[in-house]
């Protein structure tokens, strides 16, 4: 049950009322933590995860409806459920509350049964909201979680310089007809928590999985300092955990996997596009083209990682690659310079 | 005892609800923070501080209501309400008569809790 793990702080600065309202509150179950007044109500709930605060309102230091506007104004702590308990005078002063995000008011001394009834529908619309997020999380990254949290949802697109790296296995078809459904889901699993890691480890976000494929961004949504150093960093332990993943592999019988990976950089049009009941957030632009063309030319190229020139030109020189000179890509008008970046040398230099 | 004093009522469900025990702990906790609390609001009044006061009379309000202490809490609401007096020694009868029913609330809440 969720309601025995919660934890409620009292934010009283009488000891009566305190007392009071923590044994109802443990009467019903919950964890109690208490707080005299609003600074060290703060304090607690910016060191201490809680499922619900129970605010007095006349409290020396800092009172309720400053605990409330700074609750309100900061992101991590803005959705932690306040129910006021007061006795304060006036229906303004109640009004105020609500208008300052409180859930709900119950006037002290406070009857057990709402409180009970109000305490539980607080942890409720908390845990239905907790669980909205984790899904969320599941099927968006966390940045564009937190970027829908900050910003809301619109539709349309903002133009930024990104990094965009697109890797797939090679020769996935030919070893998906060769294992049942179950093992190449599973292999897929393993394969893409290796990957993610070696992604966001880096800053990146993964953006769009295809079945093998994958599309990560560097610098979008969330701006990142060096994004195409972070892309081909996180390209090079990709192909190094997928080194490992191999030797674990061969060590039951199975066969290796290879990747290829490209990587481009330069303007990207990212933002949601889709309507208004369905969108994703995704990356257009020649730059997402390029990527895709320089990871399919691995196979031509025959070599695991390629990058075009921009991305080159942002490493200095930190990471050894050669030039393969200019390969004329389709939809491009003019031929483009692309490197290997050689993964072989990859641990003398990260 | 004087029934008028303490509302038999609200101190019955107040056990009821949070137990015997749990109560007679309250009624000490709330004798000994009693005196405290009205030297807050005696000290408030002194210093003309306003803010103070009222959060004292507050808390003595909130207290008085929660054991059933309904004369209290009306005269502590009374001067929550109000608010200090721009002249103090019209608050000065006001306040005798609200510590002689916290006296009185006191005792009767210590009776009620000795049984």
């Amino acid at each position: 049950m969720a309601e025995d793990t919660s934890r409620v702080l009292i934010a009283d600065d009488n000891k009566v009322n305190r007392l009071l309202l923590s044994r109802s509150v443990e009467l019903l179950g919950h964890g109690v933590s208490l707080a005299e007044n609003g600074r060290i109500t703060l304090e607690r709930l910016r060191t201490e995860p809680f499922d619900l605060l129970l605010l007095d309102i006349e409290m020396p230091e800092l009172d309720g409806f400053a605990v409330l506007e700074q609750l309100k104004a900061d992101p991590r702590l803005r959705e932690v459920p306040v129910i006021v308990t007061s006795s304060v005078e006036g229906v303004d002063n109640i009004v105020r509350c609500i208008n300052l995000g409180a859930e709900d008011y119950l006037r002290k001394p406070v009857n057990q049964v709402l409180l009970k009834a109000r305490i539980g529908a607080s942890l409720e619309k908390k845990r239905l909201r907790d669980q909205q997020k984790a899904l969320v999380r599941r099927f968006v990254t966390s940045e564009v979680a937190e970027d829908l949290l900050q910003s809301g949802f619109a539709l349309g697109g903002k133009r930024l310089c990104a990094s965009v790296l697109i890797s797939d296995i090679r020769g996935f078809t030919a070893l998906v007809e060769s294992q049942g459904p179950e093992e190449t889901i599973d292999l897929l699993n393993n394969y893409h928590m290796l990957m993610f890691d070696a992604i966001g480890s880096h800053g990146g976000m993964v953006n769009q999985i295809i079945g093998d494929g994958l599309v990560a961004l560097f610098g979008a949504p969330l701006s990142l300092d060096d994004y195409a150093g972070s892309a081909v960093a996180a390209g090079l332990e990709m192909l190094d955990l997928i080194e490992q993943f191999n030797h674990e592999r061969s060590a039951v019988n199975k066969s290796a996997i290879r990747i290829g990976i490209g990587v481009a950089t330069g303007d990207v049009v990212a933002g949601y596009i889709g309507t208004q009941q369905r969108a994703t957030y995704t990356c257009i632009g020649d730059t997402v083209n390029l990527a895709a063309r320089l990871e399919a030319h691995t196979k031509v190229a025959g070599c695991g990682f390629l990058i075009d020139d921009a991305t080159q030109r942002a490493l200095g020189g930190s990471v050894p690659i050669q030039s393969l000179g200019e390969v004329p890509f389709k939809g491009k008008a003019a031929a483009v310079e692309i490197f290997s970046v050689m993964a072989g040398q990859l641990h003398r230099q990260t | 005892m004087d029934e008028s004093v303490i509302d038999r009522a609200v101190y019955a469900e107040l056990q009821d609800t949070t137990g015997a025990e749990f109560v007679a702990e309250l009624v000490d906790t709330f004798i000994e923070e009693g005196p405290g609390m009205l030297a807050e609001l005696r000290a408030a009044r002194a210093e003309g501080n306003a803010e103070r006061f009222r959060r004292a009379v507050h808390s003595l309000k909130s207290n008085g209501r929660a054991f059933g202490a309904v004369k209290l809490a009306a005269l502590a609401r009374e001067f929550e309400l109000k608010g200090l007096d721009a002249d103090p020694t019209r608050d000065v009868a006001g306040l005798a008569a609200l510590e002689a029913e916290y006296a009185r609330a006191a005792a009767e809440l210590k009776a009620l809790r000795n049984g």
